[in-house]
């Protein structure tokens, strides 16, 4: 029999390792379920984290990784705040669309006017659409009382039709020849997230997701805030004694995260994808929750999580064109990861003990 | 009858850093009210859990009746007439006091006949009980006569009691004795928990004294003063606080009118709260469990919003502040729960100095943490307290509770508040931590501080306070000065009987 | 637009077939709530049950062992949840969401070579007399037998939480786990039950929308039905009969937005499409005022330590 034993302080080195070691363990399962899936383990594990970093074709994977791990660092450093104060927002992918159509909104209603300061108004547009579609469960919570898991997961639903009104209706391109979409922002100059070294994939974008990561660290580790929200996730009655104001705290995790998941979707899609589309939305918003616990909700760990989360996207991508590996199987592997992790992160607050065997 | 109920045999049980029981022996005879008496930490829950089931002994055995011992779970020790109250409710709030009861037996009648047992034993011991009453809305008393009810139900031969007098007032302690003493009579063992001297003598026939894990000697109570008893149970002679004469200053605290239902679904309304606290002076608030204690600790450190007059900090209305601002103003409080309440468990000293100290101490500059300060501010209390740990690195629950309280507690006196707001101050704590506590209460009034400490450990009230009041109910007694009052009178103002009744013997 | 199309026999019978995967999703997660746990995996293993009763009644082509490999496949997922937060002791909520995560995936993983099939037809339960009675029959007496097996188990969990000692027993785990741990009732066995049954109860009632709803595969196809259901939960105050209410009221939402699309409402079908998801947040709010019922030891991990 095993017993955990609680240790009588949380271990560093088990907070450190638990993610790589989660990661190895995704590496194993998961290779033996492409074993499964008829497809050479090593191959595919050599075709997902190797390839798109070293391999023949990866002067065109690594850019990549900044344009898919850009928006997953964005979104999961949003969650986190909340997540470490137990503030659960599971509608980042909602705030990623409405932040995105804001943005594309502001751009499109200037078409074809160039000017300088169409772009910067789209930023902001991005940031406030999010930051509104997750102040609905914020207010909600602090009014109501209301649950945020379940209102901000069901704005998903809600943001993903307004989505396709929207690509069929409002922001049509008039010029589409019926088909579905918006115009092309990758065509409209003042409205376009250029990168900002041709070829590097490094676009505003990914220089706001660094940006972000250092608001967040210098939040949760100097300010009075963030010592604040780690307070509330860890003993939330004595963060009503120290004098936090629940209220305050909810509005502003749900709201900047909302915010940063509404600028992903902008960068997005006046960048990467060019325009709104049905099928604009990926799921970044919920692969960064994966992101936001594999980095352990912590603004470097998150930023590493971020880079292999894109890789495994890349990667994925490459095995499904080479190997023939089905697009879910990356989901599943995603899926495994956040297992292994959660199951494994008992190992920081306990100890595992073989119990001596009971005198028969 | 002197014949042995249960034998105890070299009872040993070590967990991680601590042997709780060391090879602990002693008889129980049929018919006897054995009293184990120890200091928090003794190993006094330890051991009773294991006879009960619920803890397993690394080595030893126990003999019951003549046949061997071991229960393996909570079940088979009930199989074989062991009950158990246990000192903090193991109730159900939301369910009724019949489920309650039937939860706690092994082949429960339907509801409706359990219903009339209930009934019936209540009658016969003196414990009135609705069996269809939700259980969160009984009072502590009330509880605890489910706790019994549910006991006697299954004609227990050795009944345990965990601390049964905390909950109670003086008068309900007498009838509880009342109820014991007729078991005795019947011939039902009674292992008697306290570290109430007094009660012992009154109730015991006989008491084992443990000390550290260790069974440090046997005696007859009511041949043995309270004092030895003391010295055997704490190991050396007892420091009692000096309380040197004092002269009161101004008013610094005034509630007047003061009522605000209780934030929590089972808690307990304050109504119509009037008190004032000058300073030097120490007000001790006495009364049981669960009747507004919470509440009127959460109403003074801010955490609950009044009327902007309903309390007055040195004559400025300050009802509508929050924690924070009354920290700059001067007002402190030290909540009865530590972990999860005056500190944060997983989280360093360091910052649980920050938790309350960061207005006063000025540990935080634009909204920015000075770390350094932080740090020196608990190392500060570290050493002014005799906190022991390995430093202010350490996470708050890798303390003992002694440890942690004197923490909790010179976090907050050394920030120098002109009013300060204790709720148990010494609740699980050891007598040296206890004693260390109070005399820091007593030299903080000295200096001039208000104090207002919460607590349900008269004794301690009396040795510390000046004036004295109860809550009842939610409602607060008028304070009347403590030099003269009786028990008796004690027990008036903490709702006497709380409509208990004697055992119709 | 031509609102006479809507046909309200039709109407109230297809609300009856509408609200059935929610009702069983939902008197799954009460139980497991009731238990205290809060398992938010239920799109996830509402998904596996959906492709697990798919694939099994198409290879086998009997839609009864579909129902009952969707059973074991909501059971076996929700395992997973089990193994998380009773043994792991990982945070509920996060444990939730990583399973379903996961059943997303795995389910389109397993749904691949299923996709555009049509699953063996269930049949309906035909009363001789009751099933004939004009307006009432067609309403009440002409459905398929997992429906009436649904209210069945509303009406069997109300009673074994209310008279039963086993149900006395959950409803103590999940008010007060320590407690119970105490009187030695096996918490983490009741809750790992209770889970199970969770589990099972949604892969039912994804089966239902792949098999009897739909019926076919098609990915992600239960929309956010496994959600609503928690909704559901909190609607009903933890109680069984508010359930069915509840999911009756969805249901027939659901199916008047339909309808309403049919007719062809001048409210674009965007919109319509949206609203039962708006109606949920609005009850939410509504509702969620009265928090009393909730088992008090709701999410919170239990450790037995001394």
């Amino acid at each position: 029999m095993i017993r955990l034993e609680k240790r009588p302080q949380p271990s560093q080195t088990w907070s450190m390792a638990t993610p790589l070691v989660a990661v190895v363990a995704t590496m194993i399962f998961g290779g033996a379920l492409f074993g499964v899936l008829g497809t050479n383990p090593l191959a595919a594990i050599r075709t997902i984290f190797f390839d798109p970093l070293f391999g023949e074709f990866a002067f065109y994977y690594r850019p990549q990784l900044l344009v898919k791990g850009a928006p997953l660092v964005l979104i999961a450093i949003g969650l986190s705040l909340g997540f470490k104060a137990g503030i659960w927002n599971i509608g980042a992918e909602g705030q990623y669309i409405i932040g995105a159509l804001v943005g594309a909104g502001i751009g499109l209603a200037f078409y074809p006017l160039e000017a300088w300061y169409i772009f910067p108004l789209m930023i902001l547009g991005g940031a406030f659409g999010g930051f509104v579609w997750a102040a609905i469960p914020a207010l909600l919570k602090v009014r109501f009382g209301t649950n945020e898991i379940l209102v901000s997961l069901m704005l998903v639903y809600v943001a993903e039709q307004f989505l396709a009104s929207m690509s069929l209706g409002l922001m049509k391109n008039p010029e589409g020849f019926g088909f579905p979409g918006s115009r092309n922002l990758q065509e409209y100059a003042s409205a376009h997230n250029t990168e900002l070294i041709a070829g590097s994939g490094m676009h505003l974008g990914v220089v706001f997701a660094f940006i972000a990561v250092i608001f967040a660290y210098v939040l949760l580790n100097r300010h009075m805030l963030g010592f604040q929200i780690r307070l509330t996730g860890e003993a939330p009655r004595a963060a009503r004694f120290a004098g936090v104001k629940p209220a305050r705290l909810i509005l502003f995790c749900l709201g900047t995260s909302g915010a940063l998941a509404g600028l992903a979707g902008l960068f997005e899609v006046s960048g990467p994808a060019g325009q709104i589309n049905i099928d604009f939305n990926v799921g970044y918003g919920f692969t960064a929750i994966i992101v936001a616990f594999l980095g352990r909700l912590h603004p470097v760990g998150i930023l590493l999580a971020g880079g292999l989360m894109a890789l495994t996207y890349i990667g994925g991508e490459i095995a499904q064109g080479q190997l023939g590996l089905p697009a879910a199987a990356i989901q599943v592997f995603q899926g495994m990861l956040l297992f292994f992790l959660l199951a494994l992160d008992l190992l920081t607050n306990f100890r595992l003990r073989l119990a001596k065997g009971e005198v028969a | 009858m002197n014949e042995t109920l249960l034998k105890i045999e070299g009872l040993t049980k070590a967990y991680p850093g601590v042997v709780a029981n060391d090879s602990v022996s002693f008889d129980i005879d049929v018919g006897e009210v054995h009293a184990l008496l120890g200091e928090n930490g003794a190993g006094k829950s330890t051991l009773v859990k294991m006879i009960y089931g619920l803890v397993k002994p690394d080595s030893g055995r126990m003999v019951l009746r003549g046949q061997p011992f071991a229960p393996a779970e909570p079940r088979a020790a009930r199989a074989d007439g062991i009950a158990m109250v246990f000192q903090h409710f193991s109730l159900f709030d939301a369910l009724n006091v019949a489920e309650n009861i039937a939860l706690g037996m092994e082949d429960p009648p339907r509801m409706r006949d359990l219903a009339r047992r209930i009934r019936e034993v209540s009658e016969t011991y003196g414990l009135p009980l609705d069996p269809f009453r939700t259980v969160g809305d009984l009072s502590a008393g009330e509880r605890q006569r489910v706790e019994i009810i549910r006991c006697l139900l299954q004609d227990p031969k050795l009944l345990i009691m965990d601390e049964p007098t905390s909950v109670l007032t003086p008068q309900e302690v007498g009838i509880l004795f009342q109820t014991l003493e007729k078991l005795r009579s019947e011939g039902t063992s009674i292992l008697y928990i306290s570290h109430k001297l007094e009660e012992i003598r009154r109730l015991c026939d006989t008491a084992t004294i443990l000390r550290l894990g260790r069974n440090v000697g046997t005696c007859l109570p009511a041949e043995t003063t309270a004092r030895d008893m003391a010295e055997m149970m704490v190991g050396s002679t007892l420091q009692t606080p000096e309380r040197a004469g004092r002269d009161f200053g101004d008013v610094a605290l005034d509630l007047s009118g003061l009522s605000v239902p209780s934030p929590s679904a089972f808690g307990t309304s304050l109504k119509n709260v009037h008190l004032t606290v000058r300073r030097g002076e120490i007000l001790g608030i006495g009364g049981v469990a669960g009747n507004g204690q919470d509440e009127l600790l959460g109403v003074l450190s801010g955490e609950i919003p009044t009327a902007a007059d309903a309390v007055k900090l040195g004559g400025q209305p300050i009802g509508r502040l929050g924690p924070t601002a009354r920290r700059r103003l001067g007002l402190l409080a030290a909540p009865e729960e530590r972990l999860g309440h005056a500190a944060a468990s997983d989280m360093s000293l360091t910052e649980n100095a920050l938790l309350t100290g960061a207005v006063r101490e000025k540990l935080v500059a634009n909204g920015f943490l000075r770390w350094g300060a932080a740090q020196g501010f608990a190392e500060r209390v570290i050493s002014a307290f005799d906190v022991r740990t390995p430093g202010p690195a350490n996470a708050a629950r890798s303390l003992s509770g002694g440890n942690l309280q004197k923490f909790v507690i010179g976090r907050e006196v050394l920030q120098a508040p002109e009013v300060l707001v204790v709720n148990q101050p010494t609740w699980g704590v050891d007598a040296a931590a206890a004693a260390a506590i109070r005399q820091a209460l007593l030299d903080l009034a000295a200096k001039g501080t208000a104090v207002v400490c919460i607590s349900q450990d008269l004794d301690e009230l009396m040795e510390i306070s000046d004036s004295f009041a109860a809550l009842n109910e939610g409602r607060l007694s008028a304070p009347k000065d403590t030099s003269g009052l009786t028990v008796d009178e004690i027990g008036l103002m903490m709702g006497g009987a709380h409509g208990m009744e004697v055992a119709h013997v | 637009m031509d609102l006479s199309a809507i046909n309200p026999v039709l109407l109230i019978a297809s609300l009856m077939v509408a609200a059935t995967p929610l009702l069983l999703a939902a008197i799954g997660e009460l139980v497991a709530e009731k238990a205290g746990v809060l398992n938010l995996g239920v799109e996830g293993m509402m998904i596996v049950g959906a492709i697990s009763g798919f694939a099994i009644s198409v290879e086998t082509g009997s839609p009864l062992l579909g129902f009952c490999a969707a059973a074991v496949g909501g059971a076996v997922l929700s395992l997973l949840f089990v193994i998380l937060t009773q043994y792991a002791l990982a945070n509920q909520v996060a444990s939730g969401l990583a399973l379903t995560l996961f059943g997303l995936g795995i389910s389109s993983l397993m749904g691949q070579s299923y996709v555009g099939l049509k699953p063996p037809s269930t049949g309906e339960i035909h009363i001789p007399l009751l099933s004939d009675i004009p307006v009432i029959g067609p309403i009440l007496f002409q459905h398929d037998p997992i429906l009436y097996f649904g209210i069945a188990l509303v009406a069997i969990v109300w009673a074994l939480l209310k008279y039963s000692r086993v149900g006395l027993i959950l409803r103590a785990v999940g008010e007060n786990h320590d407690a119970a741990h105490a009187l030695g009732y096996k918490v983490v066995r009741v809750r790992t039950l209770a889970i199970l049954f969770g589990g099972a109860c949604a892969g039912l009632g994804g089966a239902y929308i792949s098999l009897i709803r739909v019926p076919q595969w098609t990915e992600g196809m239960t929309a956010g039905v496994g959600w609503i259901a928690l909704a559901l939960v909190v609607f009903a105050s933890w109680k069984p009969w508010r359930a069915l209410i509840g999911a009756y009221l969805f249901g027939g939402i659901t199916v008047l937005q339909l309808n309403l699309q049919a007719a062809g409402v001048a409210i674009p079908v965007e919109y319509l499409a949206m609203s039962p998801y708006i109606i949920t947040i609005l009850v939410l709010v509504i509702l969620s005022a009265d928090k009393s019922s909730a088992p008090a030891s709701l999410g919170r991990i239990f450790h037995a330590s001394n």
